[in-house]
């Protein structure tokens, strides 16, 4: 599974910044059915966890309403150095990491 | 006896009706191509153009990350992978993009940029060639062809691609399918007005390999072309058939001058 | 087809107050019953409108991928911030697109995403607070078609 993530390199103290993630899956619905007419299972990924030096800042469940090769956008106050880091899952079992290291200065 | 400034008048006008039926039809057919030439960008909303111009929330941004680990695995038996003869894909693929699809004398016919891919993994590579349309084909074509991003396509028509050319024009006007349409009559006859809730397009190649929201995917021109000739009710050609190549000839031409815009994003 | 669940939701959306005075809707009608969501969301505590806003275009492209904002407003300090948000299809074959947890290290209650939509209709965020308040807002999206079929 190919994921991007943008995490700013250097931010202040205190500051609030913007976090992104893409992933790039199919977010099979299970109402699709494939060319010999049979159903094609569902398989979305079904949670994203965000971790900043351990502590999880941000969960998202997800279903399949959500479009194909998922993107989400959302924020965390600049505390410390060190890491963030995405897990993710999907119905399949199939798991996926990704991380960004944060500079923080005072 | 005519006054001067007039006889040179006349004379030029000769020249410039004489010099036009020497030229030949590809420079007399400048009239097929719609001007202004407008890049299918300018016919979607405010919401697929910022989705194009912010590189991360672009989706098909994903094929060419796929696609840059692709060009460092070695494939086939040859051990090698597309970096160790290429090296850095930023200088070596830089305007390739635009310049395809070219014929290969070695191969004997037009070579359009994934067959190109495949013909360097199975002459060079001593590797599989890749299916057509597979995620790693799409994934390498994409960031092949993503070096060239705002180069302008040369759609140049040398003498070898001149059959095939010729070929793709006949092709862009013949009627097809049970709606009984050819291209011209949607991009060429009627780009810019409604058909639906949407805006026909100049049907341009240049933002391909493109993620389309119809397809919740990116995929190729070719796969764009198959699409047009499903929306006509015809049967699609195969990937990789004389028809579809000749097609992707003449929309070079009729795109040329147009910049590349890989991964583009499209309705 | 009879839809008992519509009425069911409708009164139960009136009793909250959350229908429009004169209730004329722009969006096509609601499949979905989502009374018994939203309960569960709140517990079965008062859902209040407001705090909540959606941004979306007003008309989606197709409905495999529409830009969604939410945006709630909130302090987001440890003792007052918002705990998750819900958003919610009244037409998708799954009404719950997806539940975000957050916290008061988010700085702002703000999230970015793109959602699948099963035609012209009525999304909702529900957000619940750490006072265990619940607030809501919803927007309507047209969601037009492709002009040409597709079977590439």
């Amino acid at each position: 599974m190919v994921a991007r993530v943008q995490v700013p390199g250097n931010a202040k103290r205190g500051e609030i910044i913007d976090i992104r993630i893409a992933i790039q899956h199919k977010m099979e619905t299970g109402f699709r059915f494939d060319l010999f007419g049979k159903p094609i299972p569902k398989n979305v990924v079904n949670e994203v966890v965000c971790r900043y030096n351990g502590a999880e800042i941000f969960r998202a469940e997800l279903g399949s309403g959500i479009a194909a090769n998922p993107y989400m956008q959302f924020s965390t106050i600049a505390e410390a150095s060190g890491e963030i880091v995405f897990d993710w899952v999907d119905d399949a079992g199939e798991r996926g990491t990704e991380r960004a290291s944060i500079t923080v200065s005072a | 006896m005519l006054p001067r400034s007039l006889r040179h008048a006349c004379a030029l006008a000769c020249l410039f009706v004489w010099t036009c039926t020497q030229i030949g039809p590809v420079f007399a057919a400048d009239a097929e191509r719609p001007s202004p030439l407008r890049s299918g960008i300018e016919f979607t909303s405010a919401d697929v153009r910022s989705l194009q111009d912010d590189d991360f929330q672009n989706p098909g941004m994903l094929w060419v990350t796929r696609g840059e680990e692709l060009w460092r695995v070695a494939a086939g038996k040859s051990g090698k992978s597309c970096a160790d003869c290429h090296q850095r894909a930023e200088t070596s693929m830089k305007g390739v993009a635009a310049r395809y699809p070219v014929y290969d004398a070695a191969a004997g016919d037009v070579v359009n940029l994934e067959g190109r891919i495949n013909l360097c993994r199975t002459h060079r590579q001593a590797a599989k060639p890749l299916v057509y349309e597979s995620e790693n084909m799409l994934a390498l074509t994409t960031y092949v062809a993503h070096q060239s991003r705002g180069a302008r396509v040369e759609g140049a028509v040398p003498t070898e691609l001149r059959a095939s050319f010729e070929r793709g024009r006949e092709r862009y006007r013949k009627r097809i399918g049970q709606m009984d349409l050819a291209c011209t009559h949607c991009h060429q006859q009627n780009w810019g007005r409604t058909l639906l809730a949407q805006t026909i397009s100049q049907g341009h190649g240049n933002a391909y390999p493109a993620y389309r929201l119809e397809w919740q995917s990116l995929g190729s021109l070719q796969r764009r072309l198959r699409a047009c000739y499903f929306g006509v009710r015809a049967e699609m050609p195969p990937y990789q058939s004389p028809e579809l190549l000749d097609l992707e000839v003449y929309l070079a031409w009729r795109g040329r001058g147009l910049t590349i815009e890989t991964p583009g994003v499209r309705r | 087809m009879p839809r008992p669940h519509r009425r069911r939701f409708l009164v139960t959306l009136a009793a909250l107050g959350l229908l429009p005075r004169a209730g004329v809707r722009p969006a096509g009608a609601a499949e979905n019953d989502l009374a018994p969501i939203i309960a569960k969301i709140t517990s079965g505590k008062a859902l209040q409108p407001g705090r909540v806003r959606i941004e979306t275009p007003l008309l989606a492209d197709n409905g495999h991928s529409v830009p969604v904002r939410l945006t709630v407003e909130s302090p987001m300090s440890a003792a007052d911030h918002v705990s998750t948000i819900s958003l919610l299809s009244d037409r998708n074959p799954r009404p719950v697109i997806a539940t975000y947890h957050l916290g008061p290290r988010a700085g702002r209650a703000r999230i970015a995403t793109r959602v699948r939509l099963n035609g012209t209709q009525r999304i909702w965020a529900i957000a619940r607070m750490s006072d265990g308040s619940c607030w809501s807002g919803h927007a309507d999206i047209v969601v037009t078609e492709s002009a040409c079929l597709d079977g590439s």
